[in-house]
Parts: structure tokens; sequence; C-alpha cells
């Protein structure tokens, strides 16, 4: 007979794919009892972007503090856990290593398993945190730097991914086409921002569709549109709007991502949107999708700021249903830079 | 008193168990770097070996740098996961002395030298006095002609051992107006069990550290600061000119 008292799993994560040193002790997947993150960005900023040298660095610089953080918040000794998890990938390598490397220590100084966790199935997993009814399957539109995805969470762990960017990920044109407009980086929030004081109508930035790959996406055209605009206006020595501008892009990209998402719901009878990524939380974005949504008698979720950017709460959440699958992962588990989501090097 | 000993500073990657005077297990690789899958299951087989379980460790000694950054930084978070988990202090042994620890005993000048690029080495000038090998000066990052000269004037029979041999050893034989050796292939790189001899010298001194405040010593700020440094440094220059 099956037991009905389930014990309570317990795990620490770890998170150092990019710029943010992060620790989380989650349970169960989905009960948060700390969540610690260390932003670099100030760091990163007068250079324009992550510099992965010095973002390793910090990382190795910061780990132990922001675990031992994380524990402590979360009135945690390392003897209640169940397991670890990292991230092992996707992300950059020198970065991801430090956290892979600390995690395994841990888990086999501590006798704990470790799960290795994928970073995009981790913001994807974000949403479970504050969403407790929520159950695969559901339709997942995973947007961020390194990311455009459209994705079917068949069930817990299980991925298909229906569609994807054919070139730019959406995040990556908003850093692009922020860096053009001087406004610097990161480029996503303060596009966001200034959207809100612009005319979206201004310039009419294409949406771009691709032939017989109806889920799938293209910023460079959108991005390269913009830049002509502002070359153009350079050389007849005109004043441009970057507010409008600004806009004018963030209405393009939204309108396709969310176009493709309903389409994508509609063709697949799926019943639950879900967003993941930091570009999830672009305010734009989000307003645009909850009306289509409702529109559609579709349920929408998506994580909150803080869950939306890299953390480690969600790669918790990601590990838990790896865990109660059983997939965990050896001491030898290395870092995977271009991981790829579904796939498991464990 | 149990020292846990990694390295991953180079394409070595070498870990020991130093019981007292015993050293109860060595383990070194020189194949291809690979630290990052090889290190912990290293650790986890000398371990096993000798019957020992992680708790039963006083200390985790780990070389602190120069060297690969990224090899650097696999041993050192290594080392912490390790330290921070079993709650035991951090032996940060410079990887200069860790290698002229190879050549305990000699009463020749041992000079340790890593390829650090660009014509440059990781380097330090060390002798040995009584059962310790003391740096005669700080480690440091050179040009080869800088650690050439400094050596011709020291006017003393000299040891070289280090991966800078390899790409140097030709014009150091040019070069070199003293007498000199080169360390065979056993004493020639990184030894997790010099590093641990190293390491209880500086434990019984006091040198140790928590988890939380070991950092390594990279002797060289990342390209991107270097880049920008020198595009401050002219553009100083630019203003002032």
């Amino acid at each position: 007979m099956e037991s009905k008292i389930k014990k309570d799993i317990t795990i620490l994560a770890i998170e150092t794919s990019c710029d943010e040193t992060a620790a989380a002790v989650v349970r169960n997947g989905r009960t948060v009892l700390s969540n610690v993150i260390s932003s670099q960005i100030d760091l990163h900023t007068m250079y324009g972007g992550v510099v992965p040298e010095i973002a390793s660095r910090k990382h190795i610089e910061n780990i132990d503090v922001v675990i031992q953080e994380a524990l402590n918040e979360a009135g945690i000794t390392l003897s209640e856990l169940d397991a670890i998890g990292v991230t092992y990938g996707p992300g950059l390598v020198g970065a991801l290593l430090v956290g892979v490397a600390e995690a395994k220590a841990i888990a086999y100084a501590a006798h704990l398993p470790l799960v290795g966790v994928h970073h995009i199935e981790g913001h994807v997993s974000a949403n479970y945190i504050e969403h407790p009814d929520l159950e695969p399957p559901f339709l997942c539109l995973i947007v961020s730097g390194g990311h455009t995805h459209l994705v079917v969470v068949k069930e817990y762990g299980v991925y298909e991914i229906i569609g994807k960017t054919h070139d730019d990920a959406a995040g990556e044109a908003f850093d692009k086409v922020a860096r053009s407009i001087g406004f610097g980086y990161p480029g996503g929030p303060k596009i966001d921002k200034a959207s809100k004081a612009g005319n979206p109508q201004a310039m009419a930035f294409p949406r771009a569709h691709i032939d017989g790959h109806p889920n799938d996406f293209s910023f460079s055209g959108i991005k390269s549109a913009v830049l002509n605009y502002l070359n153009q206006a350079a050389m007849k020595g005109e004043e441009v709007n970057a507010n409008d501008i600004a806009a004018s892009f963030q209405a393009a990209v939204v309108d396709v991502l969310v176009e493709k998402t309903m389409n994508a719901a509609r063709d697949l009878h799926m019943t639950t949107v879900a967003m993941a990524g930091g570009v999830a939380s672009n305010s734009g974005l989000r307003t645009a999708m909850e009306e289509a949504c409702k529109r559609e008698n579709l349920t929408l979720v998506y994580p909150s700021l803080i869950y939306c950017t890299d953390n480690a709460a969600m790669i918790g959440a990601a590990a838990y249903y790896e865990y109660i699958k059983g997939n965990f992962s050896g001491l030898d588990l290395n870092a995977v830079p271009g991981l790829k989501i579904g796939e498991r090097k464990i | 008193m149990r020292i846990l000993a990694i390295d991953a500073s180079g394409q070595v990657a070498s870990v020991a168990l130093l019981t007292d005077e015993t050293l109860a297990a060595e383990y070194t690789i020189d194949y291809k770097k690979t630290h990052s899958q090889t290190l912990l299951p290293m650790i986890d087989e000398i371990m096993r070996m000798i019957e020992m379980e992680p708790d039963e460790l006083d200390a985790i000694a780990v070389s602190a740098g120069p060297g690969s950054f990224t090899g650097l930084r696999i041993g050192a978070a290594t080392a912490k996961g390790l330290a921070m988990s079993l709650n035991k202090k951090i032996i940060a042994v410079p990887t200069l002395d860790m290698l002229a620890y190879n050549y305990m005993g000699t009463e020749h000048l041992i000079c340790p030298m890593m390829d650090a690029r660009r014509n440059q080495v990781y380097t330090g000038l060390y002798e040995c006095k009584q059962d310790k090998v003391l740096p005669l000066s700080r480690q440091t990052a050179c040009s080869i002609d800088e650690l050439i000269d400094n050596v011709n004037s020291m006017c003393r029979t000299t040891i070289f051992l280090g991966d800078g041999i390899t790409v140097f050893r030709e014009l150091l034989k040019e070069r070199l107006t003293i007498p000199y050796l080169f360390a065979p292939p056993h004493l020639v790189k990184q030894r997790a069990g010099s590093l641990a001899v190293a390491a209880l010298h500086y434990y019984i001194e006091g040198k140790y550290l928590s988890s939380a405040e070991f950092v390594p010593e990279y002797l060289r700020l990342s390209q991107a600061e270097r880049e920008l440094k020198e595009k401050q440094n002219a553009d100083q220059t630019n203003e002032q000119g």
C-alpha cells in the first residue's frame, strides 16, 4: 500500500550561469524558504554587457556567503536537506563551473544526492512557485536574453519545443536596440520604461513571420529596421524620439510573441499558458498577453519579477521534479554551456 | 591533523591526503584539462581507498593561484564547498610556493615558472631553510627577460620547474649564465603531496581562512579590465598632452 504520509523534500539550489550568484532553499518544488541573489549588474554596466571572466571571478568571491545566507534565512542546516540542485547549462561556461564545482563538493561532503538542472527548465519551473494549482500540460513562452522558445510542458520535466527563434533571442534584440538608441545595458527594463512615455504606433516596425514555420520567431528584421530608421534620421540630421522608437519596437516584438503563443495554444488545445525568462517581466508583454488570454479564455500564469530574472529558487523547483523521478547526477557532472531544452547530460 | 590537498591550477589535476607525517594518498593526472569532471571523483577515490569519511578531515588545502583562471576556480569552488559543508578551514597556498616545495631540502635556488602567455611567466625564487621552502620574493607575473636577468644576477645554481620550462627551455639554455638544472618529470609539475606539506607549515603558522574568505589570486586582471585600464590611461595621456 502506498504511504499516505509523504516526506517533505528540501533542496538547496545554486545558480551561477550568468551574472547573478544565487542560492535558495525550496521545499517540495513549490515553497521557497529562502531566495538569495547577489547581482553583479553594476560591475558589467561599464562594459556594456556581461564580461564572462569578471562574472566568474565575482561568483567565486560571493558563492559561499550567498549559500550560507540562503541556509540561514531558511533556518535549515545541511543535515536537514534532501538534495543539492545546481544549474549545469546553458550559460557562460566559466560561470557555470563555479556553481557546479561548489554544488558537487557540498553534495559529496554532506552525503546528499546531486541534481543537475537545465537553466531554462528552471525558468519554466519558476511558475510552480507562485501558482500552486499549475500542473502540466501547459504551453510556455520562454523569452530571455539567450532564448525565445515556445514549449509544451507535457509532464513535469518533459518538454517539447514547438517553436524557436531563427536568429536573435527576444531579449538580445531588446539589448541591441537599447544600445543603438543610447539607453545602454541592460536594455530590456530601459526600453520597457521608455515605452510608457512613447507612442507605439509612431513607427511601423515589421512583425516577422517565417514561411512554413508558424511557431518560429525572427527578431533580426525588427532590430535592423530600428537601426535603419536611426541611420536615416542621422543622415537627414533629424532628431529622433527615443521613447517613440522604444514603444514602437516593443509593440512589434510583443505583437509577434502574443500572436504566435495564441495560435499555438489554439492549435494544440491548451487551456493554460505560462511565460518564463527575463523578458516575461516586460510590462508591455504582460499586459498584451493578459488581454489575449482573456479573449481566448485561457488561464495565464507568469512569475513575479523576482522569479523572472535569474534566481536559484526556480532551480530548486525544477530540481524537485527531477529528484522525485530519481534523475540524479554523478560527481563527474560537468558544465554544458550549450545544453538544449529537454537534453540531459547528467 | 588530516589535510586534503587539491590542485587544478594547470593541466595537472592532483589531490592528496596528508595525515600527520604520512602522505596517505596522492593522485595526479596530467592528461587533459577536464578538471571539472575528474577532480571530485579523484577525491572520492582516494578517500575510499584510505577508508576516510569527509567529516574526518581537519582542513582543506588548495592552490591559491596563479594558474589557469578557470582551473583555479574549479579547485577553489571544490575546496570552498568542502570546507563550508564540513565547517573546516581552507589553507590557500600560492601555486608557486607549492611547486617550490617539490624541491624541499635542496641547497640550490628554486625557480618555479608557469607559462602566463604573451611572453610572460608567473614566477618566484625560493630557497630551503631547515624544513621549509621560503620565498626570496613574492610570486609575481613578469616577462621572461626580466626573470632571466634576475636569476643570472643571483649567481647561484638554480633549479627550474613548472610548465613554463616546456615553453622557455631553449631560451633559458641560451641566456642563462649560471649553472642550472631542469626538473625531471616526477618533480616538474604541480603535486598535491607538496601542496599538503606546504599547507601543514602554513597551518602551523596560523595562515588559514574560512571558506567564505578565500578567493583565488590570479596575479592578472581580466582582459576586459586590462583593456579598459589601458584605454583610460591613454585618454588621460591624451588629455594631458
